[in-house]
């Protein structure tokens, strides 16, 4: 019997504990999680050593200084971090791929992504998405067996990131290796040209970094304690049922 | 634990890749300066470009149209070297540019003597590693060219390029072969500038423009670049930059 898993259904994970905690995240999640956070931070900080060196952003094939941009940073040219910042964002972006790929094969295999990820028909339902919405907007969070799964613009942010803009950003750096474009010319065709594929990797690298923030505010909204240990130990207190 | 996924599944799929990945990382997939941890990176990068790319394929190459106007000249744009300054004072008539290391026939060529090689000129784009990028036509003779010429021995594994401005760097024999790294003497169908690089660059152009080196003066064929310099096969490996740029 494959019930989808809803507010009225039994819960598909696990049973309440003695202790009142549930079994949230499984060590595959908690580990991946860890190193990708790990990974992206040093992304972050990496990519803004070597962006710095030309802060302006252009679209299509060439872009340099004297010629006009589509916008400019409005940051100094510092052109001593390349050298250390590149070597360090591809270590770390090694990290993210391989780190990725194993989050991503364990998950489709182990039922994480459509048992978790994947919103469920009652999450789709437009009485539902409207409610979900107005709920985020007053910051008003799901309790009792609700909190069990992730809520609907959580999956959406979710999958957002995994399958839209990690993806994006992998695809737009590929592109500004000289090595693996030569091969694979028909990055630029995806991109409209080697410098949009440089402005694309800025624009979602920005996008993540705002997912990011959001991410933190909201563990931190929901009870950083509780989030924080379910994460690494796996073991997570459903918020008691609203009043 | 998933009942499909196993740790010892996991645990035994991570060995095998590992042992994959190393074994493929024989010498010839590891740039010189592994070692250290931010080496690490590049020499999975370099190996796995080695292993996994397909040897021989081409930098995109434009029309005339797509030429930058005002392209770009950064870094050292008149070395300050005597020899250079007296070379240039006389047109470059009586620079030479000697070939030597492990060849059968060490060779100085003139400018003359490079423009009566077989030539190519490619219009293709230029990468710095700042982040800019612009396009040029570039002519010159392929390295494979001279090197064949001079008779490179089948024990040479790179190729090491000293320059005017103090610059050195190396390929491997996988760019130095490849039908678009040359040894340029024209730009834009004009005589190569000298803020460009003049009287001779080389065009990398699979790897970011500072493998691209202005001013050169010397080439030579070693089987390691153990002994060349700092060992470390790049003078830009000192300022933290990798000696692999095909990133």
């Amino acid at each position: 019997m494959k019930d989808r898993p809803g507010p009225h259904s039994p819960p598909p994970v696990s049973r309440t504990g003695q202790d009142g905690l549930i079994y949230r995240h499984t060590v595959l999640v908690r580990v991946t999680h860890w190193l990708n956070a790990i990974s992206f931070f040093t992304l972050l900080v990496s990519g803004i050593a070597i962006l710095i060196a030309h802060p302006r952003m252009y679209w299509g094939e060439t872009g340099y200084f004297g010629e006009p941009s589509l916008f400019d940073l409005p940051v100094p040219v510092i052109l001593e971090h390349t050298g250390w910042g590149r070597s360090l964002h591809f270590l770390a972006a090694w990290l993210l791929v391989l780190n990725g790929l194993l989050y991503l094969i364990t998950s489709f295999v182990n039922g994480h992504v459509r048992k978790d990820l994947l919103p469920t028909r009652t999450q789709l339902r437009l009485g539902h998405i409207v409610q979900d919405i107005r709920d985020h907007l007053r910051l008003k969070h799901p309790s009792g067996e609700a909190a069990r799964q992730y809520n609907f613009l959580q999956k959406v942010a979710y999958l957002l990131v995994i399958f839209l803009l990690f993806p994006v950003m992998l695809l737009s750096g590929l592109t500004m290796s000289p090595a693996v474009a030569s091969a694979h010319p028909w990055l630029f065709d995806l991109f409209d040209g080697r410098q949009s594929a440089r402005t694309v990797h800025f624009i979602s690298a920005s996008l993540l970094f705002l997912f990011f923030l959001i991410h933190l505010a909201q563990v931190v909204l929901v009870g950083f304690r509780n989030e924080m240990r379910s994460m690494i130990t796996g073991r997570y207190r459903l918020p008691p049922e609203a009043p | 634990m998933s009942r499909i996924i196993t740790r010892r599944a996991l645990l035994g799929g991570a060995t095998a890749a590992g042992g994959l990945l190393l074994a493929g990382c024989s010498e010839s997939h590891l740039p010189p300066t592994y070692g250290s941890l931010l080496g690490v990176g590049e020499a999975l990068t370099f190996a796995s470009h080695r292993l996994l790319l397909p040897k021989n394929t081409l930098a995109r190459e434009f029309g005339r149209e797509m030429i930058t106007k005002n392209f770009p000249a950064i870094n050292t744009v008149d070395p300050e070297d005597e020899e250079y300054q007296r070379l240039k004072r006389g047109g470059f008539v009586d620079w030479r540019l000697p070939v030597t290391g492990l060849v059968a026939r060490p060779t100085s060529f003139s400018l003359q003597d490079l423009r009566s090689l077989p030539a190519r000129t490619q219009i293709t784009q230029h990468n710095c590693e700042q982040g800019w990028s612009a396009i040029a036509e570039w002519t010159g003779v392929p390295l494979s060219r001279i090197l064949e010429h001079v008779g490179a021995l089948p024990q040479t594994r790179y190729i090491v390029f000293h320059c005017s401005d103090g610059w050195w760097d190396s390929l491997d024999m996988l760019d130095a072969l490849h039908p678009q790294t040359l040894v340029t003497y024209g730009m834009n169908g004009r005589e190569l500038p000298v803020p460009n690089g003049g009287p001779a660059r080389l065009r990398v152009e699979r790897q970011l423009g500072y493998k691209s080196l202005k001013f050169v003066k010397s080439i030579q064929a070693v089987a390691s670049l153990d002994k060349v310099e700092t060992g470390k096969g790049a003078m830009v490996v000192d300022y933290g930059y990798s000696w692999y740029a095909g990133i």
